[in-house]
């Protein structure tokens, strides 16, 4: 039997799985709803964004520019009526958040207020200070309290869906705490799993971001989308990967070469000027600013230091005051983890692995081809970013396609049929005995799973970091292929039931062993240049073979069939992307 | 370096004890990192939580050396000899370096940490100039890493204390000019800031400024005041 039965089970407790449980709770009053998640929901990754979330507010602004800014941001790729969807109901979602609490910095007069943002025309990022993500997630977590009718699951990890191979009926996972391994039942899962940063050596992201969620669709059936698309944010701090919010250069910061020139320049990105200009210079998309650096490291004009190769971040003409009123995050992030004040002293950075612009592949409420199945957030390709996101477009995507994919799910699961008690013993009792066979069968291996999580991660660097070839992806498949057999017989130690993270290890290694091989798929299958996706053997855009989505299913033999599906377009027909001039 | 870690597994272990790991001692490592280089490389079988890795998902918490951390943001340079880590205080240990939140999360949820508003949603946002938003803002610095409450003497022995964060939160939220609630029954108590016995530990301990021992000493003064004056409902 399973543990629990419930209506809607929202597996993540971020930014969108938090915002997806409201709203089941506000359309469906009588639905009964339940988030589980692997750490505590204030600790997702949400916590750590800190630059802004972008929606029209000014009169001055528009829902088309702020929709073309995006759609040009992310080289035509994004599909259009998400967008638009998008744009329309972001202040809406930010306004809510404002109505339960969220400390969004503020006008002297009252109003909110906001930044400009890389890629952006107009002024339209909202912000607290810069630890938006911080707020956005304790408002919504703290929301969710006063909705005592949201049940949790804490610390608890997804290890598989339950299918009929049309329909999803639950989930089963296992109570870290304990060790327990149990099927929750449900009409309607939401996947709110979150991004993927982890499959790479060198990223912002936490160390939960493991696309698990990616895997969990994968397996059942439902395609992955856009996988090829990675963003490397330009400044993170090296050593540790933490990020240097782009707020810091929209509040004015330079970017500088070892000779202290504003490198920007010579890659057609406009003309510098003292006080930033909107779509420019550092206020460039992140796929050019990466590049960029890629230019400048190859020219010779980049600092060598014992992490890699670095340029600058130049923020000492703003001054204490702006830094610490605007800024202080960044401040604080430099002196505990560099040893330096921006108030005096340039900061080393180098691009990071950010964002992951695929993932499973939705429609506008989330819905997958499967029956029952939702995905919202930086885990779901729905898709707004396309080729390449910009900046604080993802805490509104977050909330936007959380309330989508929470109001869809709560809607079918009140007229859809209990879930296959049938399917949900048996699967269940397969997993279990899996996890079991996993957890305890396996202490004479020769690997560790860190060994073979390091290669994997080495491979995606060398093969599909910012540039790419076919030769470099050709020989990084044949290493994962070799890598997933190597980890299926990697070492386990521990074998206790209560708390073991070495077997979630494992088995995130797992996830990110699937991602892995989408993604550098996907990127052999696309040759062309766009966006984030650069192919140094086809250095073009290429509209008439592949504007077009990448779709990922999971062959027979675990390895990815891809095809291709066209990208919605409305109103606005491919174009050249044109930043600085 | 040696890290001498508490270790403990319920069904093996009868009582924690301690392992000594060798670690690297290296400059730019945080506690964390050596942590995590022991679970990588030399045992497996160590385990304690993390997970962003820039002091703010607070998941880290730790006693090191006998005090409350952030593991993430404490350094093998702060420190020479060997250096201890253990569960944080005053909270069961589930293993090893994992405590049990739940405690913790009740605490919070008692002082309705949310926004409390009536009637209709207006269109656009509520008014809050830059001053008022300065009146609260240091309280909604928390991050949940329970230093504090490892740090509280009072919660230490007694879990029934609404203990530092749980009051800092309520309030961030009794100060925010945009709420109406009214959290006196729950924090004029012995459980609430009539607990404290002032010692500022918490403050001291919290990595994020958020000055809790602050908080309850204003509200001391608020609830002192309401006990005096006849209570007026508070209209933003
Ligand atoms: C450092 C940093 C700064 C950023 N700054 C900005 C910014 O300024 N503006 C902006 O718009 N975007 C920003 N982003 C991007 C944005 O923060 C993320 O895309 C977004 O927060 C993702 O939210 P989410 O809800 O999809 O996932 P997350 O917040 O990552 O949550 C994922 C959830 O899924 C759970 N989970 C995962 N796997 C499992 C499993 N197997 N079983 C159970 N639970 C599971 C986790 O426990 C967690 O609760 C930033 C990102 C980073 C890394």
């Amino acid at each position: 039997m399973a543990a629990e039965e419930v209506d809607v089970l929202i597996v993540g407790g971020g930014g969108a799985g938090l915002r997806a449980a409201i709203a089941v709770a506000e359309a469906e009053p009588d639905a009964t709803v339940a988030i589980l998640s692997k750490v505590y929901p204030m600790r997702s990754h949400t916590v750590s964004a800190e630059g802004g979330a972008a929606a029209v507010i000014g009169l001055a602004d528009s829902l088309d520019e702020h929709a073309y800014d995006t759609i040009s941001g992310g080289d035509w790729l994004c599909d259009q009526d998400a967008v638009e969807a998008f744009v329309r109901e972001a202040p809406r979602e930010l306004i809510r958040l404002e109505h339960w609490g969220c400390p969004w910095s503020r006008e002297p007069d009252g109003r909110v207020a906001v930044r400009p943002f890389g890629g952006m025309k107009q002024l339209r990022t909202w912000y607290a200070a810069d630890k938006t993500g911080f707020h956005l997630l304790h408002t919504l977590f703290q929301t969710t309290l006063k909705h005592t009718e949201i049940k949790r699951f804490d610390e608890w990890y997804a290890t598989r869906l339950v299918t009929d191979g049309e329909r999803v009926h639950g989930v089963t996972a296992i109570d870290i705490r304990t060790g327990r391994i149990d099927t929750i039942a449900a009409r309607a899962v939401i996947l709110a799993t979150g991004g993927c940063g982890q499959v790479f050596p060198f990223t912002t992201n936490a160390a939960i971001k493991t696309g698990d969620g990616m895997a969990l669709a994968y397996r059942a059936g439902a395609p992955l989308k856009d996988m090829e698309f990675i963003q490397y944010h330009p400044t993170g701090l090296p050593f540790t990967g933490i990020l240097i919010t782009e707020a810091a250069r929209a509040e004015g910061g330079w970017l500088i070469n070892k000779d202290g020139y504003r490198y920007l320049q010579d890659y057609d990105l406009g003309v510098p000027t003292d006080t930033p200009k909107l779509r420019s210079m550092e206020l460039g998309p992140r796929d050019r600013l990466s590049q960029a650096f890629v230019h400048e490291m190859q020219r010779g004009r980049t600092v060598e230091t014992p992490y890699g190769q670095v340029t600058y971040l130049d923020l000492r003409h703003l001054g204490e005051a702006k830094i610490n009123a605007r800024i202080p995050f960044v401040r604080e992030l430099c002196l505990s983890y560099e040893k330096l004040d921006p108030v005096t002293d340039l900061i080393p950075v180098r691009p990071v692995v950010h964002y992951m612009m695929g993932g499973v592949h939705t429609g506008v409420d989330g819905e997958t081809p499967l029956q029952g199945l939702y995905a919202a957030g930086e885990t779901a390709c729905v898709s707004i970013n396309g080729a390449n996101r910009l900046g604080s477009n993802s805490l509104p995507e977050c909330l936007v396609f959380g309330a989508r994919a929470g109001a869809a799910a709560a809607r079918y699961a009140v007229q859809a049929a209990k879930p296959d008690q049938q399917a949900v013993r048996t699967q269940g009792a397969d997993e279990r005995r899996r996890l079991e066979q996993e957890r305890d069968g396996r202490d004479g291996g020769r690997e560790r799973i860190s060994e073979v999580r390091a290669l994997m991660r080495r491979t995606l660097e060398e093969s599909a970091g910012i540039y790419r070839d076919r030769d470099s992806l050709e020989k990084a498949a044949g290493t994962l292929a070799d890598l997933r057999e190597r980890a299926a017989v990697a070492r386990l130690e521990d074998r206790s039931a209560a708390f073991n993270t070495e077997l979630l290890a494992g088995l995130e290694l797992g996830s990110m062993l699937d991602v892995a091989e989408t993604i550098v798929a996907s990127a052999l299958n696309r040759e062309e240049s766009r966006g984030a996706h650069q192919r140094t053997d086809f250095p073009a855009r290429d509209d008439a073979a592949f504007l077009a989505h990448t779709l990922a299913h999971r062959g027979p033999d675990g390895t990815p069939r891809l095809s291709l599906l066209p990208v919605t377009i409305t109103r606005w027909p491919p174009g050249e992307r044109v930043y600085g001039r | 370096m040696i890290l001498r870690v508490n270790r403990y597994r319920p069904g093996v272990d009868d009582a924690p004890v301690f392992q000594d790991y060798e670690v690297p001692d290296r400059e730019d490592w945080a506690i964390l990192d050596a942590l995590t280089h022991i679970k990588d490389t030399v045992d497996g079988t160590l385990s304690f939580r993390w997970s962003c890795r820039m002091g703010i998902c607070g998941s880290c918490g730790m006693n090191v050396n006998g005090e409350p951390k952030l593991t993430c943001g404490t350094f093998l340079t702060d420190y020479s000899g060997p250096v201890t880590v253990e569960p944080l205080r005053g909270f069961p240990v589930i293993r090893d370096l994992v405590v049990d939140i739940d405690p913790f999360l009740a605490n919070l949820s008692k002082v309705s940490p949310w926004l409390v508003r009536e009637g209709e949603e207006p269109e656009t946002e509520f008014a809050q100039t830059p001053e008022q938003l300065e009146a609260y803002k240091q309280y909604s610095m928390c991050i949940n890493c329970m230093l504090c409450y490892s740090a509280c003497p009072v919660y230490v022995l007694d879990p029934d204390f609404l203990g530092p964060a749980a009051i800092a939160l309520a309030q961030r939220y009794n100060l925010d000019s945009r709420d109406m609630g009214d959290r006196f029954d729950v924090l004029s108590t012995e459980e609430g800031v009539w607990g404290c016995t002032f010692v500022g530990e918490c403050t001291s301990a919290c990595p994020k400024h958020v000055d809790p021992a602050e908080a309850i000493q204003r509200y001391k003064l608020t609830a002192a005041m309401r006990s005096v004056l006849p209570f007026t409902r508070r209209r933003p």
